[in-house]
């Protein structure tokens, strides 16, 4: 036996120190490893303006209006106009339908155009370029045009025949959907950044005035302003009016010869506006006749509700065919599934004293004709996918080329269009803009959304509607719009719900703060794949690993 | 204009509401333990439990909610079972708590003599809580269990229910549910799996000790979970929780599905959600998207059997056994009530 002293420097039984489970690399496990996305929101990908509406909504959520009403501003700069006059494919799209209503976003973005106008909100114009755009046409797409321009720094002028800028959304949307004051007031918006704006121009002989001004590139968006026809068979013993002229007559103030019964000859939304216009400028009794079926009738039914709760008629499946005296020959169609329309060889008799065509409007591409290299097909004038015809530096866009002939679509093409001048400008390549991955239904985990349904918006008595052009669709309050942005699930896009960062068994994600989303912890995730289904708006993807 | 209708205008309405693990729109006070930056992690990363585990899951959620409660002075005693394998293989441990590891069956007497020392130190404001898996509490824990409970020791008794010992290889216990396949029940025959009409509710035992507070909560209500924590370690004397956390392996479920499989036991009825006091039922978690109990089933493998023609007479006791849950503990909100 040995003499030396042993020192003891653990306690009995411990023979190593003690360590952290942090030693352990649990990352090693992994075949898959989650990551972090933005998907795209199936109401951005339908917004023909191309705004980021799951982007703006939440701001919204927050009660941060302003910075909400800026992210619109980025891609639309009449979100006043847009709250009311929209057709909202957005909503059509939302993902929220399958789960109880889509969100009501465009009431919300309506609210908003209206919170900055009350308060003044501005835009500023980008640092000088020193490059001058010409456009002509102050309807949407060249309004949208010249505030993006503008944004780059370019220098603008529009041009347009009428006397007040705004296009078809003037001169056609009656003040009812749209009251002008908004209008005005966000036209003005564009024009204290610098846009300058020349009324009652007629443009004949572009290329004369581009030379003129030195402009070093142009954007025409002239709309569709002349009204297509049918020949009736007519004895000419009642007026024969064409819709744009009756919309314009009324805004103007000039005689629309609404009087009487009136009847409307067209399906459409144009039709349905000439229809509530003339209930509200007194005619005795308004009938709107459509070839197609009711359900099949283009017009929406939302406007066709509305049309109807004032007292218009609409008598569907019939062809105007002769009018004699008073008296038009309607020939009753037979709806088929597959093809338009078919007649049926009866007919019937319909009293009126005034017609008007509502059947749609051509493109006057007259100015385009001295331009060498603009191809028109179809009477629409064709451009590539950055909105360049066959010109070089010659840009177009809204009604006039294929489009779906909504002011929506109108911005959109407006935007674009900047885009691709200012790149052109620089004498860089337009790019188209990547997409992300769509956030599909199936993408999400709906359990986690509260149970919430959609605000009804306020509507303004039927009485009051019928007897003046008084705004019908009320606004939301600040309380029922906070509510509704907060109905958005943010599809796609992480909305800081903490679920992952939750339910991790292995404390795998690190929350960075507000604002600044989460990070794996690569080292110890086993990739299983918890947080990927938990996350209520599929801001997670597990990818392979390559192992 | 006409005017919107009251009761929507008056809806609070978070998008989320408290329904997820955090929510940006809501004060601070409603927000959980887990939604919080600098939350303790008292079971950290690194350990050697399963893709996908819900016991630690249920674990960290359990035990950081607890150390919220009692400002970090706690000490728990921890039975033998997955989560001491898992976390602690010597000398590493997740555990960034003072605990004690002795026996599988004795975690609740270790627990009651932790308290009683604290006691006799005058150091009352440290807590005590007990935890241990099924197999660990139904079964081999269970005298000490209800000795604790007995005395009214002030313990907090934690069950991880994955309704099995999973640690030694899926055999069978007392809270192993009927038809479910384990390594120790018939694999074929009539009756394959546990046998129905066998097993216990220590829930309801609990409640037979005239206790304080027992209550049941699932990995996947965490917001409910902690608010149970919070309230258990509110009170003094004994308490008894049951969290449900959905095993992978012994389940035969998919690892990413842990949370989704224990929401469905509870949407189906098959775990009812709720709470005790003094022994008299105080309150239930009511379902709020009610789902088939086959859709809960058909999550995991060791219930694949009763999809078989000749084994629809078990699928049928399973139904049953959920509307059973469903009737007795009052698991449907009726029209109109909040939830
Ligand atoms: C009655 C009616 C209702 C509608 N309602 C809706 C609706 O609710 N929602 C919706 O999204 N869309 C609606 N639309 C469609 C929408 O108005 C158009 O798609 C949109 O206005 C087209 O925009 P734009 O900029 O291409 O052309 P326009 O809006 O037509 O603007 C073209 C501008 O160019 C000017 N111009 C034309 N020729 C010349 C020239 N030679 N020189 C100078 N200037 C010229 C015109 O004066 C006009 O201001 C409606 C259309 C009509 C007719
Ligand atoms: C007295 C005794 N018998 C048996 C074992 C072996 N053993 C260790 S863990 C375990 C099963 C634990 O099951 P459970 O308590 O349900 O916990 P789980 O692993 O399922 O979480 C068994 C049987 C032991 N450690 N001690
Ligand atoms: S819920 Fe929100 S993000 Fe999803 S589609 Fe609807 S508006 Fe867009
Ligand atoms: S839950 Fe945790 S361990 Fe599982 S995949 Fe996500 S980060 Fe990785
Ligand atoms: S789970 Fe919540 S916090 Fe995590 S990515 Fe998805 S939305 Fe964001
Ligand atoms: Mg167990």
């Amino acid at each position: 036996m040995s003499d030396k002293v042993v020192v003891q420097t653990k306690p009995f039984a411990i023979t190593l120190d003690v360590g952290s489970s942090l030693l352990n690399k649990t990352g090693t496990w992994r075949t898959e490893r989650p990551v972090y996305l933005d998907r795209l929101p199936p109401c951005n990908h339908a917004c023909p303006a191309g705004e980021n509406i799951q982007a703006w909504l939440g701001y919204a959520e927050e009660g941060d209006y302003e910075a909400a009403w800026r992210k619109i501003m980025d891609d639309n700069p009449l979100p006043a106009t847009m709250g009311r006059v929209c057709y909202h494919a957005c909503e059509g799209a939302c993902n929220r339908t399958q789960l109880d209503q889509a969100v009501g976003i465009n009431s919300v973005e309506r609210f908003l155009g209206d919170q900055a106008l009350r308060y003044g909100w501005q835009m500023d114009a980008g640092e000088p370029t020193g490059k001058k755009a010409m456009i002509v046409g102050a309807g949407p797409a060249g309004l949208s045009c010249a505030y993006h321009l503008r944004r780059y720094g370019h220098d603008v002028t529009i041009f347009d025949s009428s006397p007040k800028a705004g296009g078809m959304i003037r001169y056609g949307i009656p003040k009812y959907r749209m009251p002008r004051e908004k209008l005005n007031a966000e036209i003005e918006r564009i024009q204290a950044m610098g846009v300058k704006i020349e009324l009652n121009t007629r443009v004949d002989d572009i290329q004369a005035i581009r030379e003129r001004n030195g402009f070093d590139s142009v954007f025409i968006a002239i709309g569709a302003q002349s009204a297509k026809h049918i020949e009736i068979e007519s004895d000419e013993s009642i007026p024969m009016l064409d819709a744009v002229q009756v919309l314009r007559n009324s805004e103007i103030e000039e005689p629309t010869g609404l009087r009487g019964r009136v009847v409307v000859y067209g399906g459409g939304n144009t039709a349905i506006d000439v229809g509530r216009t003339a209930i509200r400028l007194g005619a005795i009794e308004v009938t709107v006749i459509v070839l197609e079926s009711r359900a099949k009738m283009p017009a929406h039914e939302f406007e066709v509700k509305e049309a109807l709760e004032e007292g218009v008629r609409i008598v569907d499946l019939r062809a105007v065919r002769k009018i004699e005296g008073n008296t038009l020959t309607l020939e009753r169609m037979v709806d088929s599934a597959d093809q338009w329309p078919q007649p049926s060889g009866q007919f019937e008799t319909f009293e009126a004293d005034v017609m008007v065509q509502a059947l749609g409007q051509n493109v006057e591409t007259g100015l385009l004709d001295g331009i060498p290299g603009v191809v028109v097909e179809g009477g629409i004038v064709q451009v590539d996918h950055c909105m360049m015809t066959g010109t070089d530096g010659f840009f177009a866009g809204g009604d006039m080329v294929p489009s779906q002939r909504t002011v929506t679509t109108s911005i959109g093409h407006g935007k674009k269009a900047a885009r691709s001048m200012d790149s052109w400008l620089r004498k860089e390549k337009c790019l188209p803009v990547e997409k992300h991955e769509l956030a599909s239904f199936d993408k999400l985990n709906t359990w986690y959304y509260s149970d919430a349904p959609r605000t009804i918006r306020p509507m303004l008595d039927v009485v009051r509607r019928q007897s003046g052009f008084a705004e019908v669709v009320g606004n939301l309050d600040e309380g029922n719009a906070q509510y509704e942005a907060r109905r958005c699930m943010s599809c796609g896009n992480c909305f800081e719900c903490d679920n992952c960062y939750g339910v991790c068994p292995d404390n795998s994600v690190t929350k960075l703060g507000p604002g600044k989303r989460f990070e794996f912890k690569y080292d110890y995730c086993k990739g299983c794949a918890i947080c990927a289904t938990e996350c209520p708006c599929g801001a997670i993807k597990m990818v392979p690993e390559d192992i | 204009m006409t005017q919107l209708p009251e009761s929507q205008q008056k809806v609070k309405f978070y998008q989320t509401g408290t329904l997820t693990v955090g929510n940006r729109l809501l004060d601070e006070e409603h927000r959980n333990v887990q939604a919080t930056m600098d939350r303790s992690n008292s079971l950290d990363s690194g350990h050697r439990a399963c893709q996908g585990c819900g016991e630690a899951l249920g674990a960290r959620f359990a035990i950081d909610a607890a150390i919220r409660a009692t400002g970090n002075q706690l000490i728990a005693a921890n039975a033998t079972g997955c989560l001491e394998v898992f976390t602690t293989p010597y000398p590493e441990t997740a555990w960034s708590i003072p605990w004690i590891h002795s026996l599988f069956g004795n975690a609740a007497a270790v627990a009651s003599g932790i308290a009683a020392a604290m006691k006799a130190k005058g150091r009352e404001e440290v807590r005590v809580i007990a935890q241990g898996g099924d197999g660990g509490t139904t079964d081999i824990g269970f005298g000490c269990l209800s000795g604790t409970f007995d005395r009214n020791d002030d313990v907090l008794y934690i069950c991880y229910n994955n309704q099995a010992y999973m640690n030694t290889g899926v055999q069978r216990s007392s809270a192993t549910p009927g038809a479910a396949r384990t390594a120790t029940t018939m694999p074929v025959g009539a009756e394959p799996g546990n046998a129905f009409n066998t097993g216990k509710s220590v829930p309801l035992i609990a409640m037979a000790h005239n206790i304080p507070y027992v209550a049941t909560a699932s990995v996947h209500d965490l917001h409910d979970l902690e608010m149970k924590v919070t309230k258990a370690m509110g009170v003094h004397g004994a308490r008894y929780i049951e969290v449900f956390v959905p095993c992978p392996l012994g389940w035969g479920s998919k690892p990413g599905d842990t949370v989704k499989i224990a929401r469905m036991a509870v949407e189906s009825g098959m775990y009812p959600l709720f709470e005790a006091a003094d022994g008299e039922l105080t309150g239930v978690t009511k379902i709020r998207r009610r789902i088939p109990v086959d859709d809960y089933l058909k999550q995991q493998r060791r219930f694949a059997h009763v999809f078989k023609p000749n084994n629809a007479h078990q699928l049928e006791q399973l139904r049953a056994i959920a509307a059973h849950n469903i009737k007795r503990f009052d698991l449907l909100a009726r029209d109109g009530e909040e939830l």
